[in-house]
């Protein structure tokens, strides 16, 4: 280790204003802080002295994401493997070749042979996401002399876990292009985005693609073999449709197809203990958006309806199908794009959980609605803050007159 | 003879009315998914815009300042319905293509702006110029937006195919987010990020 630092500062005056590689700093100064700890801290008053910095909190976010990677790629590999014992296709290309190597002999019930598919395509995603992403953030530092910091690594790991295993690689580097250049750098990098940059790179290939990524119908990772997500499902043959095809444990747990990180709920609740023990993640965020999907969720399903069989759908359905739970626990929280103010979270909570609701019992376009409904709240955070502000601002001046 | 120029070339780029004024947004959104409309459009305004700035001016010392808002409008709406009515005759296929959008030509920003602006305080020709100019910009940004999107939302440029598309057996996936009205923001945006990157003085102050 003191190896490494003594590396690093030798080269250190090689990067500072005046010498010869001034312009490429920001690349010397995301090595160092990503290895060690950012040496500029606050000295004295006024300010807070803390240890939570940038990096803590963005690599607290990953840590939690741990259980999501893992349920991406082993669910992966699972759907991946189920469909080929009933198609009795094979692993086909590279992807075939490596593992047999590795010894894989598509089992649906070996451990091992899950995650291994699952991970020969759930890391190229992730690679491509990465590299494409890193590639914009660190020409946008250079270009703008900004530090590169650590919220790309949330970005990067976030994106992947959202995409469908199927989806092909240009689009994935596409996706993350328009979210990291659109979504966040031309707003001036991390910390003032006011869209989620994962969510928007989605969004964009929600659009422009919709074969490969609507929602409507899953492309496991085997050829040829799709299926109606569980929320198409319901849309379709309402509650008994739901029942016949799934058990509410296998959705709970994520043994569903699906994009791939946001199948279990279970995970997403093992990374939102993380969060809100770490105190990282919003808890009123959290809370609020699952009293909205519950109350309107139930409220639909108390009203009913002969045509849309979506009503049918009770509230413990809602939560663990889809994007619901990956979605509230890691996107809507986002610091950046979230509420900031106590009671401005809980109205934003509440307004994403409802939206989800909403977008997908009544709309018939989309099938899923966290995504859209996420987005939506992001754009009304900074006029749900301003209203709360106003709000503190004009109840105090009344002390202060009365 | 350099004012006359001035008046015709500064709204291409110096003065878009679009690219700096960021007027006539509505038809950009609506009109851009393909060139053939664009171009059809884009003759319309800049008729209109040349049009109702010459007469405007040409009556500008008669027109009572109480009501000369009204007075323009009219004029306007006169020459849009002219337009309207030449388009049903002559090009109907492409006038039921834009639709509404040819009626609400009255609304377009530039239109008011430029008389109201320009027209109120210049003789007629000069007026007149300045309207060709105004509606060459609105056209260029138009071109540029409708080129981007018809290509690679359709993989085609006025109609014939340059990208063939996956569906007629070629090899490009078209994105259909270019054929998306909200795709004329992003590319709008692009445009006048790659215009002010260009022009640096039409970078407005941080407040």
């Amino acid at each position: 280790m003191k190896l490494l630092r003594n590396l690093l500062d030798k080269y250190r005056p090689h990067f500072l204003p005046g010498s010869k590689y001034e312009r490429l700093y920001p690349l010397y100064e995301a090595a160092d802080s990503f290895i060690y700890t950012p040496g500029e801290v606050t000295a004295g008053a006024p300010h807070v002295r803390d240890s939570i910095d940038l990096k803590r909190v963005m690599i607290t976010v990953v840590i939690a994401l741990i259980p999501c990677f893992f349920m991406a790629m082993w669910n992966t590999g699972y759907q991946a493997n189920s469909a080929m014992q009933f198609t009795g296709g094979s692993v086909e290309g590279w992807r075939g070749v490596l593992l047999e190597a590795l010894g894989y002999t598509a089992d649906p019930n070996r451990f091992l042979d899950n995650l291994l598919l699952g991970a020969a395509w759930f890391v190229p995603i992730y690679l491509v996401t990465n590299i494409v992403g890193g590639l914009w953030e660190a020409l946008f530092c250079l270009v703008r002399r900004h530090e590169l910091n650590e919220g790309f690594l949330v970005t990067g790991s976030l994106f992947p876990l959202i995409c469908p295993p199927t989806l092909p690689l240009w689009q994935v580097a596409l996706g993350i292009s328009f979210g990291v250049v659109i979504g966040k750098e031309i707003f001036g990098g991390t910390g003032k985005n006011f869209l989620n940059p994962a969510l928007t790179g989605r969004a964009f290939l929600f659009f422009a693609y919709p074969a490969q990524i609507s929602g409507n119908s899953v492309w496991t990772a085997v050829d040829g073999v799709s299926g109606a997500t569980v929320l198409s499902q319901a849309a379709e043959g309402g509650m008994q449709a739901v029942m016949k095809a799934n058990s509410w444990f296998d959705a709970f747990v994520g043994t569903i197809p699906g994009s791939m990180g946001e199948t279990s709920a279970l995970a997403c609740l093992f990374g939102a203990a993380v969060l809100l023990f770490t105190g990282i993640g919003a808890w009123r965020i959290m809370l609020s958006g699952l009293l909205g999907a519950v109350a309107l969720s139930s409220l639909f399903q108390l009203i009913g309806s002969t045509t849309n069989l979506m009503f049918e759908l009770g509230p413990h359905w809602h939560l663990v199908i889809g994007g619901f739970a990956f979605g509230l626990v890691f996107m809507a929280t986002d610091p950046v794009s979230g509420a900031m103010t106590p009671e401005g979270q809980w109205l934003y909570g509440f307004l994403i959980g409802t939206m989800c609701i909403l977008i997908r019992v009544i709309n018939p376009a989309f099938p899923e609605g966290m995504m859209l409904a996420i987005l939506f709240g992001n754009v009304f955070a900074p006029l749900i803050d301003q209203l709360v502000l106003k709000f503190h601002i004009k109840r105090r001046l009344r002390h202060v007159q009365g | 003879m350099s004012q006359a120029k001035d008046v015709l070339l500064n709204p291409l780029f110096e003065k878009n009315p679009i690219g700096l004024q960021i007027l006539g947004i509505c038809s950009a959104l609506a009109v851009t998914s393909k060139l053939e409309t664009v171009i059809v459009m884009s003759l319309a305004v800049t008729f209109v815009i040349a049009c109702s700035n010459f007469s405007v001016s040409l009556i500008r010392q008669q027109i009572p300042g109480s009501i000369r808002i009204i007075v323009q409008i009219t004029i306007i709406a006169t020459l849009v319905i002219i337009v309207d009515q030449f388009l049903k005759a002559y090009a109907f296929s492409v006038s039921k293509q834009l639709s509404v959008f040819v009626g609400l030509i009255i609304t377009n920003c530039i239109v008011l702006g430029r008389a109201e602006a320009f027209a109120m305080k210049n003789p007629p020709g000069l007026s007149f110029l300045d309207g060709i100019g105004n509606g060459l910009g609105y056209s260029l940004v138009l071109l540029l937006v409708a080129f981007f999107r018809e290509l690679l939302g359709a993989g085609k440029l006025l109609g014939v195919t340059i990208l063939p598309t996956v569906s007629d057996g070629g090899w490009y996936q078209p994105n259909g987010l270019m054929l998306l009205p909200p795709s004329a923001f992003f590319i709008i945006g692009l445009l006048i990020w790659a215009l002010r990157t260009w022009k640096t003085d039409q970078v407005e102050m941080e407040n």
